[in-house]
């Protein structure tokens, strides 16, 4: 169910889901929507988290999920790729496809739909083993059973991430033994190297120093392209250097809600909404 | 003010009183206990060391024990062992598994299952003796046996494993699970490629202990595994554990006292080694938490 670009609900209060064809984007961006979402609710035992979302993630664009703590986006994130399944109590509703499939349809496969939408977590969360086996494993799990393949593929996700130069002689070392940073970027050669096509990060740069901050953020933007990348933030500042799309939510009757989506530049330079003018100024959040 | 402040010194004098006997007491308890330890240990030493050599190790006891060596007990005791560890460790990593990954935390049927495991860690191993002759002897047909005496103790030390293995599980930071679940991995892999081998040396320390627990058991093995002091030659023959040794030529044979001490001295330095191993491996994962 691919929905057209413009639709109804793109209303002048900004709760609009689809912006239209990309007028001014970054040519990267493909003006289609791969991830669309519409009226979705997650609740956990009861209580609403998320109420009534929708929107649409374009292809090959970063998209910026910005809000205070608690308003949602973590769980907009993780309901993606149907983690919110491992919390017990966690009911989703309302419908999200990716690529054209509803993801909650019965005869998706889980294991699929995680492979091709990767995600990154707050804390770099490297397994307990070597650089090389936190790389091996997941490979091995999805049938590559071709060890040449298999080496080839770590090379490769270790030198997109910038990883490769730094650990390639120590590629047996524990992967705890590498700084913060290094452990966010091997977690991230990880995802990739399932060769996703989306990418979700949950604050992927705030358990780190600002260093590896930068490191890390230089190099999400240079995924903008290859991958279609959705990165929750409070750092509005890394938000506008990295993302094409921002949408910023907000607690609305003790539940998170959209309140705006739009182009980075629109949102921050022009927002429609007063609480996301008072957001992005500083005044609010 | 010097008023209020000598009054309150006054009214203080018993409790320093108090505060100076607490730690002479508590000196003096630690002292009673380390030396009842070291009393017992010496004198197993003291009277077990001129009765070991090599050929204690290698010869088979004669004269019911009084003479010879207990090569065939050292037989027995490492096959009863082994089968108890060999039934016990995929039973109890299954039911740690299932109890923490699969269960819903504060499920009712999770807590009646911790509630059974106390409950059979409580029970006297006699008990466990009784049972064991009764089910694996006579119902089971397996008779005095090796075999019925190891899995006699895979009874005993089951819930020990599953509570180490539990608590290894449960340390084992939700990061990776989710981590694991995010790049597609079962569930059934996360918990054999990611979790168990982050839980690995807890699950190692809970077998080392049970191991200890089950080369020290008496009780449930006189009626399971049995007297017979002879070399086994399957697991199904009967067989006589080191300590079951040590109390039948204490309490059964004359003139028995100098091999059961001998006994006793190898038996315990093998506890010992086992319980070092299984406290560094804890305090190996311990620190490994506290860096990670």
């Amino acid at each position: 169910m691919k929905t057209g670009p413009y639709t109804d609900k793109n209303d002048a209060s900004g709760s609009g889901y689809t912006l239209g064809p990309v007028v001014s984007g970054p040519e990267c961006c493909t003006p289609e929507a791969v991830i669309a979402v519409r009226g979705l609710d997650v609740a956990y035992d009861g209580v609403a988290a998320l109420k009534d979302v929708s929107l649409d993630i374009y292809k090959g664009c970063v998209t910026a999920l910005i809000g205070p703590s608690g308003c949602g986006k973590s769980t907009f994130l993780s309901s993606l790729n149907r983690l919110t399944d491992m919390s017990g109590g966690c009911r989703v509703s309302g419908s999200i496809t990716v690529d054209g499939w509803n993801i909650h349809a019965p005869e998706v496969n889980l294991q699929e739909l995680r492979r091709k939408v990767g995600m990154i977590f707050q804390r770099p969360n490297p397994f307990p083993f070597s650089v090389r086996r936190n790389l091996d494993m997941p490979l091995r799990e999805h049938g590559i059973s071709n060890r040449y393949e298999r080496e080839e593929r770590i090379e490769t996700a270790l030198i997109d991430v910038g990883l490769w130069d730094e650990v390639r002689d120590r590629l047996d070392a524990s992967a705890l033994s590498l700084s913060g940073g290094q452990q966010q970027r091997l977690c991230i050669a990880r995802a990739l190297i399932l060769k996703p096509s989306i990418l979700l990060m949950d604050e992927p740069c705030s358990a780190l120093d600002p260093l590896s901050s930068a490191t890390v953020e230089s190099m999400v933007g240079s995924l903008r392209g290859r991958y279609t990348v959705v990165v929750a933030t409070h750092n509005l500042a890394q938000a506008r250097r990295i993302a094409n799309y921002a949408a910023f939510f907000w607690v609305k009757d003790r539940a998170g809600a959209l309140i705006e989506y739009d182009t980075c530049g629109r949102l921050f330079e022009t927002p429609k909404h007063k609480l996301t003018a008072a957001y992005v100024t500083g005044i609010a959040g | 003010m010097s008023d209020s402040f000598s009054s309150s010194t006054e009214r203080g004098r018993p409790h320093r009183i108090r505060d100076a006997l607490l730690p002479v007491a508590a000196h003096l308890g630690t002292l009673v206990l380390c030396g009842f330890a070291f009393w017992v240990i010496m004198d197993i030493v003291w009277r077990g060391a001129p009765g070991l050599d090599w050929s204690f190790f290698v010869d088979e006891p004669t004269s019911a024990g009084r003479g010879g060596g207990i090569a065939p007990i050292l037989v027995s005791t490492g096959l009863i062992v082994i089968t108890a560890i060999a039934a016990a460790t995929p039973l109890g990593l299954a039911a740690a598994i299932f109890l923490v990954e699969f269960m819903p935390t504060g499920s009712r049927f999770a807590a009646w299952t911790s509630l059974s495991l106390d409950v059979l860690a409580g029970v006297p191993s006699i008990v466990f003796g009784l049972f064991g002759s009764a089910f694996f002897g006579l119902w089971l047909g397996m008779g005095f046996s090796i075999l019925s005496g190891g899995l006699t103790l895979a009874c005993m030390i089951l819930p020990l494993l599953v509570r180490t293995t539990e608590q290894g599980l449960r340390m084992v930071p939700d990061d990776w699970r989710r981590g694991a679940a995010a790049l597609g991995l079962s569930r059934f892999s996360a918990v054999r490629l990611v979790l168990l081998p982050a839980a690995g040396s807890a699950v190692t320390a809970g077998l080392l202990l049970g191991l200890g627990r089950a080369t020290a058991e008496t009780a449930a093995l006189i009626y399971t595994s049995g007297y017979v002091d002879r070399m086994p030659s399957s697991l199904f023959d009967s067989g006589r554990a080191l300590s079951v040794h040590i109390y039948d030529l204490a309490m059964n044979v004359a003139g028995g006292d100098e091999n059961a001490y001998a006994s006793a001295l190898v038996l315990i330095l093998f506890l010992i080694v086992v319980n070092v191993a299984a406290m560094s491996i804890s305090d190996f994962l311990l620190r490994k938490k506290v860096s990670t």
